[in-house]
């Protein structure tokens, strides 16, 4: 992209999420960040999306702005028929609280002076008990993701390990069974050890509780595989969607491939090895552009191996290009 | 800091308090006790015990000699307390089997007492502090004496001076106790909602906060002075505007740097209301730094207050304050009577240094980023 | 910047305005009636009465507050109510300069006295020097303004007869006379602004002496003073003028009691009395002129350390 366009998205189906032209735009001295721009997505029930791109493109951004956290600057997110941006302030709030969200550094996402029992109970504090027994439905929800409530029950997040933390955060956004999760990088501050019992634990849960969930992500192994469709970001814009299990060999998208090409994959290795010449084209080394003044046409163009005159002109919009696979750029066909 | 701090102009409340905020720990015995190798117990118990004795005596002599001018008996007494309190240190350490920061110990001990004596005073059997016609049946000046009914003496309506230093005491620690009561509540509240909010109510509470800076703490409380009736009551509120400011300051300062925390931000999603991320995100996290401030403040009120009734603007003679204990030593009476002013003088002295003592001890634990300043 | 610039101005006069209106709002609550205080007792009520109209009092509150205000701005602050009745101005202006030269000479010694010993404290960081300045300062900063007077009153004048212990001579008359006469207030006052200029100082100058830069010029074998000078101070010469702003606060009021202390002819005497005998428009004018002066020198003292700090002046741009 990193371009525009709606054509990805599913509009006869029944979705559980759907984000049309988000924009989120920080105003700061001297100028405006474009930390999103012209974003759409949608999430069938039961899906997990993943989004890619690496720092600071602009992925949590987007994730607070579907949650209205800031709400964003433009754009339109409905929550299964709830246009959240449109709602009150109150009507949002409550409309809201079926989508959840997962921070990326679980310890402060924790507040230091709450116990734990208080902070998993904090959604039926919000919204009420109706009839469920409190201390039995924390420890429902602890055992529920792996923690003995006996034993974290009374701590405070500083006397639990960062993986510990991130159990305590999702039993927290399960208290009010949401239909959407949105996780942002749950993993990545995590020790490499622990990642995948997280991991595991989300894909668990996902299933048992029949979420949809946005999953974001810089490692690409990650994304690949807890995702059912991936869309790749660069620079608050969207370069290509794609099925998780095209991923691989199928990506068209510049910077795709890049990203790819940055994890040495088997494959890759014994290609290597053997002498072969791989399909990257090689990457011109740039700098990532500010996003105070981003690159005209296609964003991507200052690193783009492809680039031709057409990318400075001419923001490139999301094509088609297999069943179920989108790309944005004018030089790359199926 | 990339936001304007709207409320920075000068912050002269800040100025009489970082005795603490400005320190270098006092006589650390941390660090000293790293740096050189450790003496045996029994050593510093041999050094110890004589340099306590022979620092008391020393203190003693040249508190009732006649013998010397005062320039030399002033440094005297301190040399001797200062040898004193080393010795009673090493004790301490040979005692306990660590470095024991004595001083620390010290001012606690007396803040205790001093406390424990204020709430009492009224139960205890202490002599005459404010009744002028009884004290006409009492010898007026009399010198102190330990043993003797005056044990700190009496002044020059026969008042004794031990229960009018204690009553003193009730007066100072109610008064600025009160007022850092009213101060953290109100200017922490005002504080937390202006670093909430932000825009127009945060510039509205920052040129109010500096409207109230704007006159210098002592100026302000001589101008209510001039209006309000001096009593407990009126000299509270008086000295808690004094702090407000500051708390208002530090609860904003601190609630800007909370509320962009990700925890707000996670309760939010969950569906939390405003007041409840001001009452259950914000507020437990905010109220340390604010009562570290507290502790902060205590001491400088205690000399405003003192200040202010020196200057015969606070309480009134014959209620004893410190402060206007030491103004009846105007006029020739300090020269021919120093106890008259030593009396208050040290009382006043070591509660102030007690507090900052502890000022610094709290806010090093409570609020590090500002205790470094 | 010019932005910055104009709020920060707006932003001044706001505060300004308010201060004046709290003043005039609070001295206006005064008990009792000012007509009283100025006739005295006995009198007609008509003639009270009369009275009252004459200055206003019978007004309402805002009409009265602008017509004060209108007369503050030209320089009018009302006369005294207490004999002699003069112009609350003159009186202002003749105390005016005694407080300005106490304050300002003592915040000379302190900084003349506070520099060096701060420099040789964190030389020596840790040790013994370093301990016993940080506790001395540590115990002034305890003192209240009034017993530290007291103490050297107590040492320097009535046990060695140094100093005279009360009086003013003007510096117009004679200088030397001005000179014995201003030296121990300013010391007193000094004392304390010198103890917390050395911590502050002294911290700063150890946290800057083990900075690289400095480390690098000791291990090439800088001599130690000269590191000291041209390398640590100047750096924390910025914290200086924090400091500087920090103390006006507490300068302004230990200049008040070191005043009334030894008996000098200067506001913050002037204030004391007046409040005393509830002289309201001295206490009034008073209160302004400091709030004034003291606002517009934080300000000033802002602006120079937004000016002298490349830091905060990139910061802004
Ligand atoms: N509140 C804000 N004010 C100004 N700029 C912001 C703000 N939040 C984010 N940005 C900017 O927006 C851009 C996108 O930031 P964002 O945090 O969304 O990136 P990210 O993809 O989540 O990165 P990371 O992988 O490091 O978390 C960045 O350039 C960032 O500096
Ligand atoms: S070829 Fe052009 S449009 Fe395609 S990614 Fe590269 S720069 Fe963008
Ligand atoms: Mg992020």
């Amino acid at each position: 992209m990193a371009g525009s366009g709606i054509a990805h998205l599913r509009a006869d189906e029944k979705r559980a999420l759907t984000v049309e032209n988000l924009v989120v735009e920080f105003p700061v001295t001297g100028g405006v960040v474009h930390a999103v721009s012209d974003l759409s997505i949608d999430v069938l029930p039961g899906e997990t999306l993943g989004i890619l791109g690496e720092s600071g493109c602009g992925k949590s951004s987007a994730g607070r702005a579907l949650m209205q956290l800031p709400a964003p600057t433009s754009g339109r997110v409905l929550l299964g028929d709830a246009e959240l941006t449109a709602l009150k302030k109150n009507d949002m709030r409550r409309a809201r609280a079926k989508m959840q969200m997962i921070m990326q550094d679980p310890v402060s996402a924790l507040n230091p002076r709450r116990k734990v029992k208080d902070l998993v109970a904090e959604g039926l504090e919000v919204w009420g008990f109706e009839g469920k027994d409190r201390a039995k439905f924390v420890d429902d929800l602890l055992s529920s993701v792996g923690l003995d409530p006996a034993v974290v029950r009374d701590r405070r997040p500083h006397e639990l390990s960062g993986g510990q933390c991130q159990r305590v955060c999702i039993a927290r956004s399960l208290a009010l069974d949401p239909d959407v999760l949105i996780c942002d990088e749950p993993v990545s501050s995590l020790d490499v050890s622990v990642q995948a019992q997280v991991l595991n634990l989300l894909e668990e849960t996902r299933e048992r509780y029949d979420l949809s969930m946005i999953f974001i992500a810089h490692d690409v192994a990650v994304v690949k595989n807890i995702s059912d469709r991936v869309m790749v970001m660069y620079l608050g814009k969207t370069c290509e969607v794609i099925p998780s299990d095209d991923m691989q060999n199928k990506a068209l998208h510049p910077y795709t491939r890049l990203l790819l090409a940055s994890v040495p994959s088997a494959a890759d290795a014994q290609a290597r090895a053997a002498g072969e010449a791989t399909a990257e084209a090689p990457v011109k080394d740039v700098e990532l552009p500010s996003p105070l003044n981003p690159p005209s046409g296609c964003r991507f163009r200052t690193r783009c191996p492809l680039a031709t005159e057409q990318c400075a002109a001419e923001e490139p919009v999301l094509r088609e290009m297999r069943p179920g696979q989108f790309v944005a750029c004018h030089n790359v066909s199926a | 800091m990339p936001e304007p701090d709207i409320n920075h102009t000068g912050d002269p409340v800040d100025a009489p308090v970082p005795a603490a905020a400005a320190g270098t720990a006092l006589l650390d015995p941390g660090e000293e006790t790293a740096a050189k190798p450790r003496v045996s117990r029994r050593t510093q118990l041999l050094v110890g015990a004589p340099m306590l004795v022979g620092g008391l005596a020393l203190a003693g002599f040249a508190a009732t000699t006649a013998l010397l001018i005062t320039l030399a008996k002033v440094l005297l007494l301190v040399v001797g307390l200062l040898v004193a309190m080393n010795g009673l240190g090493r004790i301490a350490e040979a005692v306990r089997g660590k470095s024991v920061d004595i001083v620390f110990v010290l001012g606690m001990t007396w803040l205790t007492v001093l406390i424990g004596l204020a709430v009492l005073a009224p139960l205890l059997p202490l002599g005459n502090h404010n009744d002028a016609t009884q004290g006409l049946y009492a010898p007026i000046f009399a010198e102190p004496e330990l043993g003797s009914e005056y044990p700190l003496g009496t002044n020059n309506y026969g008042l004794d001076m031990l229960a009018r230093a204690i009553y003193g005491a009730r007066t100072s620690l109610v008064v600025s106790l009160f007022a850092i009561l009213i101060g953290t509540t109100v200017g922490g509240l005002i504080g937390m909602v202006a670093g909430f909010l932000r825009g127009a109510t945060d510039r509205v509470v920052g040129i109010l906060a500096n409207a109230l800076l704007a006159v210098p703490p002592l100026v302000l409380l001589i101008a209510l002075g001039t209006v309000l009736s001096p009593n407990l009551r009126n000299l509270s509120i008086a000295l808690s505007l004094l702090t407000i400011p500051s708390m208002v300051r530090v609860a904003r300062a601190n609630t800007i740097t909370f509320a962009q925390r990700e925890f707000v931000l996670a309760a939010q999603a969950i569906g939390a209301t405003r007041m409840r991320l001001l009452r259950k995100e914000l507020l437990p996290n905010v109220v340390l730094p604010v009562a570290s401030m507290g502790v902060v403040m205590v001491s400088m009120l205690i000399v405003a207050e003192a200040s202010l009734s020196y200057l015969g603007l606070g309480i009134r003679a014959p209620e004893p304050t410190w402060g206007n204990m030491i103004a009846e030593g105007e006029g020739g009476v300090m020269e021919a009577h120093p106890f008259i002013v030593i009396v208050p003088g040290l009382c006043l002295f070591l509660t102030v240094f007690s507090f900052n003592l502890l000022g610094e001890k709290v806010q090093k634990r409570w609020d590090p980023r500002s205790a470094k300043l | 910047m010019l932005r910055q610039f104009v709020l920060r101005v707006l932003e001044l006069l706001a505060v300004l305005l308010l201060v004046s209106f709290g003043v005039f709002a609070l001295l206006s609550l005064v008990p009792g009636d000012p007509a009283v205080a100025v006739l005295g007792e006995g009198r007609e009520p008509s003639e009270y009465a009369a009275l009252r109209d004459e200055m206003g009092l019978n007004d309402p509150f805002f009409t009265r507050y602008f017509d004060w205000f209108g007369g503050v701005l030209h320089g009018d602050l009302g006369s005294s109510l207490i004999p002699p009745v003069v112009p609350v101005w003159d009186r202002l202006v003749a105390a005016m300069p005694v407080s300005l030269e106490l304050a300002g000479l003592g915040l000379l010694i302190a900084l003349v006295v506070s520099v060096p010993l701060a420099m040789w404290s964190a030389y020596n960081e840790g040790g013994r020097i370093d301990r016993a300045i940080g506790a001395f300062t540590f115990g002034l900063l305890s003192l209240p303004s009034f017993l530290v007077g007291l103490v050297l009153i107590a040492v320097l004048v009535n046990s060695m007869g140094w100093f005279p212990r009360t009086g003013w001579v003007r510096i117009t008359d004679d200088f030397g006379g001005n000179l014995s006469h201003v030296f121990l207030p300013a010391l007193t006052i000094a004392l304390m602004e010198m103890a917390m200029f050395t911590r502050i100082l002294r911290n700063d100058l150890v946290t800057t002496l083990n900075e690289d830069f400095i480390l690098a010029a000791r291990a090439k074998g800088m001599p130690p003073l000269r590191i000291m000078v041209s390398d640590a101070l100047r750096p924390s010469s910025f914290s200086l003028v924090t400091i500087l702003g920090l103390s006006i606060g507490r300068l302004v009021g230990s200049t008040v009691i070191v005043e009334y202390l030894f008996s000098l002819p200067g506001m913050g005497r002037l204030v004391i009395e007046a409040a005393s005998t509830g002289n309201y428009p001295m206490v009034q004018g008073a209160v302004l002129l400091i709030a004034v002066v003291y606002v517009l020198s934080s300000a000033l003292i802002d602006l120079s350390y937004g000016y002298l700090d490349p830091r905060t002046r990139r910061a802004r741009a």
